[in-house]
């Protein structure tokens, strides 16, 4: 049977990227469609569709304001189905269904005046522009959109602060500002403890973990992962440490970032040792080089949690390795180790959130040492071939090579799908770790989503005589909207070990890595 | 030095918009008279089509066939392949109708002894003219045989000097007056102008009776008015072309005073860019075909009939006219989406045009090229379709190319120092 | 010279949402006011001529003197 490819021309129509994908992923359903994709018709995405062999005569009249529509199906009949699905879809001319939006920054700007923030979620390249119309129209920035040049993070940054306003970003996923979640935010409760975090996941974490503890959040500000650059110099650091101090209603401030430069680090060290208020500071890994009195350092967003949610009940922290008993730990790892074949030996970590995945690494250092990854803790551990682990391996899939013209593994776990089942045909891979994060933003369903796969690796295992270790921990809260309980059982039902902190499902991965190099009689 | 630039730019977009306004509140349908007894630069052998320039062997097929119809009619050929042999020998001028202070819908083919509306500005000392609008088959549609060209002959002979003679006994007709409450009755004037021709009717008919023509001849022209829907459109668009006249060329404007198009390309002009084109690609419709057409034998957009937007209505006001949507398979809240996108890229409003659907907010005015950049929103165009044979073949709407908006903002920044 | 932040903390959050409609979506679950621009690429895209229109259509750095 052969196969059809047709391609539609939309002409001087747009849709930003989400929408595209979305639409893609729709047509990818209808009956008799074999591969679909819908892009804006620039050079570079022709080519793209060329290599792919779904560029017709008629894509390639498209010009970079059209949309071009490419789908291969089965027959005339399937393509029919296609199109009415496109219009159906994409609607007449419809750009949105919303009574009131704007096409421009002025003038919602106008027709609100009492506006006090901006979310930016364009394309980098037109991204600082728009930043730096809200900075002159006098409003707060949280900009999502990443690929801003960091000159212009800079100029954006000390405008910003001259002007008393805070621009959260470049790359800001999340922020908690006055309880309301921004981007990728999970819901937790209002409380003492606010937070500045140079990393979106991180923040969700250490936000998740003081909600699970009983306390609560009063702020947590995003500031982009370049901020604690020497280039940036720590600017919204800065006056995010300011603003926490000075608010009433922050008794604890905790900052979370990869490690900085040394001289930013310095001076936000300095800053934040002359805070009235305890800081608890995690530079994940980083043992402090910098002056530390009069900071509390944390080496894990798991205890960073920890020391503050203990600061703010006025207690002494007591760091721990397991929420569960050592004997419960030990029972886990004996009852894992019973399956293994003997050849199997490896961990093989996939993760939506690039700070946990480098957390993961981290705590792995302690138990089964160097790992390699996409995203490695160091250079001569990085994968040579993205999409092939080799020993051990931690991938952040977070990253541009699985996130370029698709949606982020957050909201979209396909790719993670097909990962963990190439993982699990690999003879040698012994423990699957995984994160799951819940929240605003994230897929409505991830531990369902993930599980089917998740059973499926299992079998596949244990039907040569293996067995799968899959771990994982759940970034979320009861009042997320996907129902962490929920989610508990799902992943549990699919024989998951649900760990309640991503540094804890590390260890147990850790341990269970460790006892299996080890002869028998392991304790983890 | 940029500030200062800025506000020579607000200043001349502000006069340019004024203008227009004022010019909306003058224009007279004063008469019809012989093309080439007005029209400036119209020869016994000059064939005007619509759009930006182009030459025959460019042509898309209805307008050739148009082309041919044309001389047809002027007795310059009796045959397809006479006109052709006449053409191809360089015997015949071929001329856009925007450059000659005329507009023509669809095709927009005029010829020298043509009846055109006259449509005059007395205080901006401006005039403009369109020949008329045909019933049904038609030269516009690049139809030429026999029934469309003695339909053609009979309107030379008959239809446009009584209608001439009853508007001058009137005094003339001041087509804001009708424009303006046609808009409140579900037309947007230029896909829809039922209305408005009705309208035309209740104003003409005492003074066509009255008139010293037989009753024979008024009944003919009362069913010719009674089957052409569309026929105020090309007093509407001579109008158009009246104020265009009077907005062009003040510098600094980035105001659009022309979206021509001629089926393989769109152009545009600005005011503070004279006489100078701006060209894209002209796009196919989206709407709905009359039965056997579709995308393969129809011709992509065209006429000068986009006048109507760049002044305002047409696609600029889709609110007014909410059955259009049918067309183009969208629904009441797009004919509201649109138009406020429209007035997102114009630099004025109208209060003559009120829109009741926008609770009575005045309609838009002014097309600002800059606005178009920066907002990313080119303007929507409410038209029809002609089958690449000839004929009338479905309806819908289509966008001008942002390419033209590049060109022209390219040709700004030269022409007026900017990034230097 | 820096100011310390202000209208931000403690203040109601009124928002404009420039870009992907899912965190409008987002913030109006919270019960938060947002404004929708849905943003297309300026000036087709095209770089160079978005430099050129930003010198004529830019608010002035100096404008914004007396705003706040």
């Amino acid at each position: 049977m052969r196969m059809v490819v047709r391609n539609w021309v939309r002409r001087n129509e747009y849709r930003d990227s989400v929408m595209l994908m979305k639409a893609s992923e729709d047509l990818r359903a209808v009956s008799g469609v074999m591969h679909a994709a819908l892009m804006m018709g620039t050079q570079a995405n022709k080519s793209v569709l060329e290599g792919l062999g779904l560029l017709d005569e008629q894509g390639r009249t498209a010009r970079a304001n059209d949309l071009l529509v490419a789908v291969q199906a089965l027959d005339e009949d399937a393509l029919g189905r296609a199109v009415d699905h496109v219009e159906a879809f994409l609607g007449g001319d419809r750009q949105g269904t919303t009574s009131t939006s704007f096409h421009l920054l002025d003038s919602a700007v106008q027709a609100v005046p009492d506006a006090n923030l901006v979310l930016i979620s364009v394309p980098g390249q037109f991204a600082a522009r728009e930043a730096r119309k809200a900075l002159q129209h006098g409003l707060h920035v949280f900009l999502f959109s990443d690929d801003v040049p960091l000159q212009e993070e800079v100029s954006l940054k000390t405008t910003a602060s001259q002007k008393g306003l805070l621009l959260m970003g470049p790359e800001c996923g999340t922020a908690i500002i006055n309880g309301v979640g921004l981007g990728f935010a999970n819901a937790v409760r209002r409380g003492p403890i606010g937070i500045v975090a140079a990393s979106g996941t991180g923040l969700q974490e250490v936000s998740v973990l003081i909600h699970r503890q009983g306390q609560g959040v009063s702020q947590a500000i995003g500031v982009g992962g370049r901020d604690l650059s020497d280039a940036v110099g720590g600017i919204s650091t800065l006056q995010a440490l300011e603003a926490l101090d000075a608010d009433v209603d922050t008794r604890v401030i905790v900052l979370l970032s990869k490690p900085p430069s040394k001289a930013t680090m310095d001076r936000v060290l300095k800053r934040a040792a002359s805070c009235s208020k305890p800081v608890v500071v995690c530079f994940l890994g980083q043992d402090v080089l910098g002056p530390s009195d009069g900071v509390r350092l944390a080496k894990t967003l798991e205890e960073a949690a920890g020391m503050a949610v203990s600061l703010a009940n006025g207690q002494t922290y007591e760091p721990r390795l397991f929420g569960i008993s050592r004997e419960d730990v030990d029972e886990l790892v004996a009852e894992e180790l019973c399956g293994f074949a003997p050849q199997q030996k490896y961990i093989r970590g996939l993760f939506s959130g690039g700070t946990l995945c480098y957390e993961s690494m981290l705590v792995l250092k302690d138990s089964v040492g160097d790992v390699y990854s996409n995203a490695p803790l160091d250079d001569g551990f990085a994968l040579q071939d993205v999409e092939t682990s080799r020993a051990h391996t931690l991938v952040d899939m977070g990253e541009k090579h699985f996130t370029q013209g698709r949606p982020h593994p957050m909201i979209d776990p396909t790719l993670r799908k097909l990962r963990i089942l190439r993982e699990a045909r690999d003879p040698e891979v012994a423990v699957l770790l995984l994160d799951i994060v819940l929240g605003y933003g994230s897929h409505p369903d991830p531990a369902g989503a993930l599980a089917s796969s998740i059973s499926e690796a299992k079998d596949q295992v244990s039907d040569w005589g293996g067995h799968l270790s899959v771990v994982a921990s759940i970034c979320g809260t009861a009042e997320d909207a996907q129902n962490l309980a929920l989610q508990e059982d799902v992943l549990r039902q699919a024989g998951v070990l649900v760990m309640p902190s991503n540094a804890q499902a590390s260890r147990l991965a850790g341990a269970i890595a460790r006892c299996i190099s080890v002869s028998e009689g392991c304790v983890g | 030095m940029t500030t200062d630039l800025r506000s020579r730019i607000r200043a001349a977009n502000e006069s340019t918009v004024e203008i227009m306004l004022s010019a909306w509140d003058n224009v007279v349908w004063v008469g019809n008279e012989t093309a080439i007894d007005v029209i400036p630069g119209m020869t016994p052998t000059t064939v005007m089509h619509a759009g930006p320039p182009i030459t025959w062997v460019d042509m898309c097929s209805s307008m050739r066939e148009g082309v041919i119809g044309g001389l047809l009619f002027e007795g310059l050929a009796d045959t397809a392949e006479e006109a052709e042999s006449l053409i191809a020998g360089g015997g015949i001028t071929l001329a856009p109708c925007h450059e000659h202070r005329t507009v023509g819908g669809m095709t927009g083919i005029t010829t020298a002894s043509m009846p055109v509306h006259v449509v005059r500005d007395d205080q901006n000392g401006v005039e403009a003219y369109c020949r008329l609008h045909e019933r049904k088959r038609a030269l516009q549609w690049g139809e030429r045989d026999q029934q469309v060209l003695e339909q053609l002959r009979w309107m030379t002979d008959v239809l446009s000097p009584m209608l001439s003679a009853a508007v001058r006994a009137k005094g003339g007709l001041a087509v804001k007056s009708i424009t303006a409450r046609a808009l409140q009755m579900g037309d947007e004037c230029h896909n829809r102008n039922v209305a408005a021709t009705s309208l035309l009717v209740r104003e003409m008919m005492p003074d066509l009776i009255a008139l010293d023509w037989g009753k024979d001849d008024l009944e003919k022209v009362a069913r010719f008015l009674q089957e052409d829907d569309g026929f105020y459109l090309h007093i509407d668009m001579a109008a158009g072309k009246a104020i265009a006249e009077a907005a062009k060329g003040i510098e600094y404007s980035t105001i659009v005073t022309t979206i021509a198009r001629n089926g393989v390309e769109v152009g545009i002009r600005i005011s503070g860019l004279g006489d100078s084109w701006f060209t894209g690609p002209a796009d196919l419709l989206r709407g709905s075909y009359f039965p056997g057409f579709n995308d393969d034998n129809v011709d992509a957009d065209m006429g000068d009939s986009a006048i109507m937007e760049t002044m305002g209505l047409g696609g600029q006001i889709q609110a007014a006219a909410p059955v259009f949507q049918q067309i183009v398979g969208g629904t009441v809240q797009d004919a509201i989406n649109h138009t406020r996108e429209m007035m997102d890229i114009s630099f004025g409003r109208n209060p003559a045009f009120v829109l009741p659907m926008l609770d009575f907010q005045a309609g838009p005015i002014g097309i600002d090229m800059l606005k178009v950049l920066e907002t990313g929103v080119t303007p929507i165009i409410d038209s029809a379709m002609a089958a690449k044979k000839g004929g009338f073949a479905g309806a819908g709407q289509v966008r001008v190319p942002m390419e033209c908006f590049q060109k022209a903002f390219r040709a700004f920044a030269e022409r007026y120092g900017l990034g230097q | 010279m820096t100011q310390p932040v202000s209208g931000l903390i403690g203040a109601q959050l009124t928002v404009i949402n420039v870009g992907l409609s899912l965190f409008a979506e987002s913030l109006r679950q919270q019960g938060i006011e947002v404004a929708q621009v849905d943003w297309r690429p300026p000036a087709g895209g095209d770089m160079v001529l978005l430099g050129l229109l930003d010198q004529v259509t830019q608010i002035d750095k100096g404008d914004d003197a007396d705003d706040n």
